[in-house]
């Protein structure tokens, strides 16, 4: 853990909350062929938090969050530059294991995907095939717990052995939430994870995130700039690939420094 | 300011600053028209600035309204945001205002013709004067989002309060010397203490200009020279 550089999460003095780093990038470039989707980006990560990546369509955040569990990596003509560290190691090094890295962290995507399975297979893959159960009764517990952690259990526990796919997509959602879970990852990553919802739905997913956040560092891309402003403490705005600026939520929200920050949250530009 | 995307917006702001002006305006000719009537003693004219309250309260209520949905319905931020909330809190400074001006018309309706047993409306013109270019000021400042306008303004309230403690020393002075002008006195007291207090609302709109401005509130402690409240009688 790179302890010596600390967050307030706050910005109001009273209400500061100090935080490690958990993800570091340095000088982040990604290409995509010729085309430039990242320029230069520092930015730090606060451990057990929310940090969301806002901006418009385009403009590099979902670039940014595949650097991290190395995504990018999945596409041919994407090349990654600079450093992403995360707890002091650098995941672009070489000698990174890449499925090790991605078994710390979890992706949530913007539409839920669960494999077409039963709800207690969804849940049990990936910590059958990282071996993190020992026995039936250990997979069954993991599989409960994550799903309880999820918000889920309750509504799904007279039918574990249903199709993942039955649920409805807030649900669905949910159950791709304790998917991620059940690995004991270290960070979330959530692509707009609300977009395909309705409120309600996405008001629980909401609220997951605050009871997950306590554990785990989460990082959301999301559109909804009141999402962003309620979930997160920390928030950072990208605009054509540059991270124009990043801080404390409250700030960014209330009094950004940049103009191109204060017309994107104030809707002045599309 | 570049425009909102969704125009309407713009409009919804356009409106509610459009009032926020209508009612300085009007709070502003309230307070003249009530020292008006004070000084010249003209019962009529106190009675327009109380009929007239109404209308600024009206106001109010017509801006809380329009901001409450403005919110409800742009869910607006940063300077937005601000704009919106600076609406609400003017408002209410204003509605104070016009129930100050208000309060010392009935005054000038309580006294009816007792001949003035005091001449102090030199100090009393010159206190309201004083507090009118405060409000007209302040609220050019939040019109023009002139933030050093604004704390021009915060900066000089402690010289109304000084005229304002000195108009309490000539008035106990007077009700020392002959007590059957107290209850004349108390009410000019009264009306004295009314545009000090619409200088402090002047002042609270400067904070909310520079709010608007900067993103901050004004921490440090506002300038204060009323000293009346810690004031004894000569004697004691």
């Amino acid at each position: 853990m790179d302890a010596q550089v600390k967050f307030s999460l706050r910005d109001a003095p009273h209400e500061m909350i100090e935080r490690a780093v958990k993800v570091r990038a340095e000088n982040v470039n990604v290409f995509y062929g010729a085309k430039q989707a990242l320029k230069d980006v520092n930015v730090g990560i606060p451990e057990r938090g929310v940090m969301a990546f806002i901006g418009p369509s385009g403009c590099g955040k979902t670039t940014f969050l595949r650097c991290i569990n190395r995504m990018n990596d999945t596409i041919a003509i994407a090349k990654v530059t600079g450093r992403i560290v995360i707890d002091g190691e650098n995941i672009n090094d070489r000698k990174v294991d890449v499925v090790e890295l991605r078994s710390r962290i979890g992706m949530v995507f913007q539409k839920p995907n669960p494999f077409p399975k039963s709800i207690f297979e969804n849940v049990a893959y990936g910590p059958r095939i990282h071996g993190l159960a020992t026995s039936k009764s250990a997979l069954e517990e993991i599989v409960v717990s994550s799903l309880k952690r999820a918000g889920l259990f309750d509504e799904v526990k007279e039918r574990l052995h249903d199709a993942g796919t039955g649920l409805s997509g807030g649900q669905q959602q949910r159950l791709c939430i304790a998917r991620a879970i059940a690995v004991e990852p270290e960070i979330i990553l959530m692509d707009e994870p609300c977009s395909a919802l309705d409120p309600i739905a996405t008001a629980r997913i909401e609220e997951l995130m605050e009871e997950l956040a306590k554990i785990y560092t989460i990082v959301i891309v999301t559109h909804s700039m009141q999402q962003a402003a309620r979930v997160s403490q920390r928030t950072a705005f990208f605009h054509l690939g540059n991270l124009v600026e990043d801080g404390p939520t409250d700030v960014i929200f209330n009094n950004p420094k940049d103009k191109r920050t204060q017309d994107y949250i104030t809707g002045r530009f599309g | 300011m570049t425009q909102h995307t969704v125009a309407s917006f713009d409009a919804d702001l356009q409106t509610l600053a459009g009032m926020i002006g209508e009612m300085g305006k009007r709070a502003v000719h309230s307070l003249a028209d009530a020292t008006k009537a004070l000084l010249e003693r003209n019962v009529q004219l106190a009675q327009q600035v109380i009929a007239a309250d109404r209308n600024i309260d009206d106001l109010q209520h017509l801006i809380e309204e329009k901001a409450v949905a403005t919110i409800a319905k742009r869910q607006p931020m940063a300077i937005d945001l601000r704009e919106i909330i600076s609406t609400i809190r003017i408002a209410n400074d204003l509605e104070r205002v016009g129930d100050l001006a208000k309060n010392v018309a009935k005054r000038v309706i309580a006294i009816g013709d007792q001949p003035s047993p005091v001449n102090v409306a030199s100090g009393l013109g010159t206190l309201s004067t004083r507090v009118g270019e405060q409000l007209s000021a302040v609220l050019g400042a939040y019109r023009n989002r002139d933030d050093e306008g604004a704390l021009d303004v915060w900066r000089a309230d402690g010289a109304i309060d000084v005229l304002f403690t000195s108009l309490f020393r000539e008035l106990l002075t007077y009700m020392m010397e002959d007590p059957r002008s107290i209850g004349f006195c108390t009410h000019l007291l009264f009306c004295a203490k009314n545009l000090e207090r619409v200088g402090d609302h002047a002042t609270n709109i400067a904070e909310t200009a520079h709010y608007v401005v900067t993103g901050d509130t004004l921490s440090a402690e506002r300038p204060k020279a009323d000293e009346s409240s810690a004031m004894r009688s000569p004697q004691s």
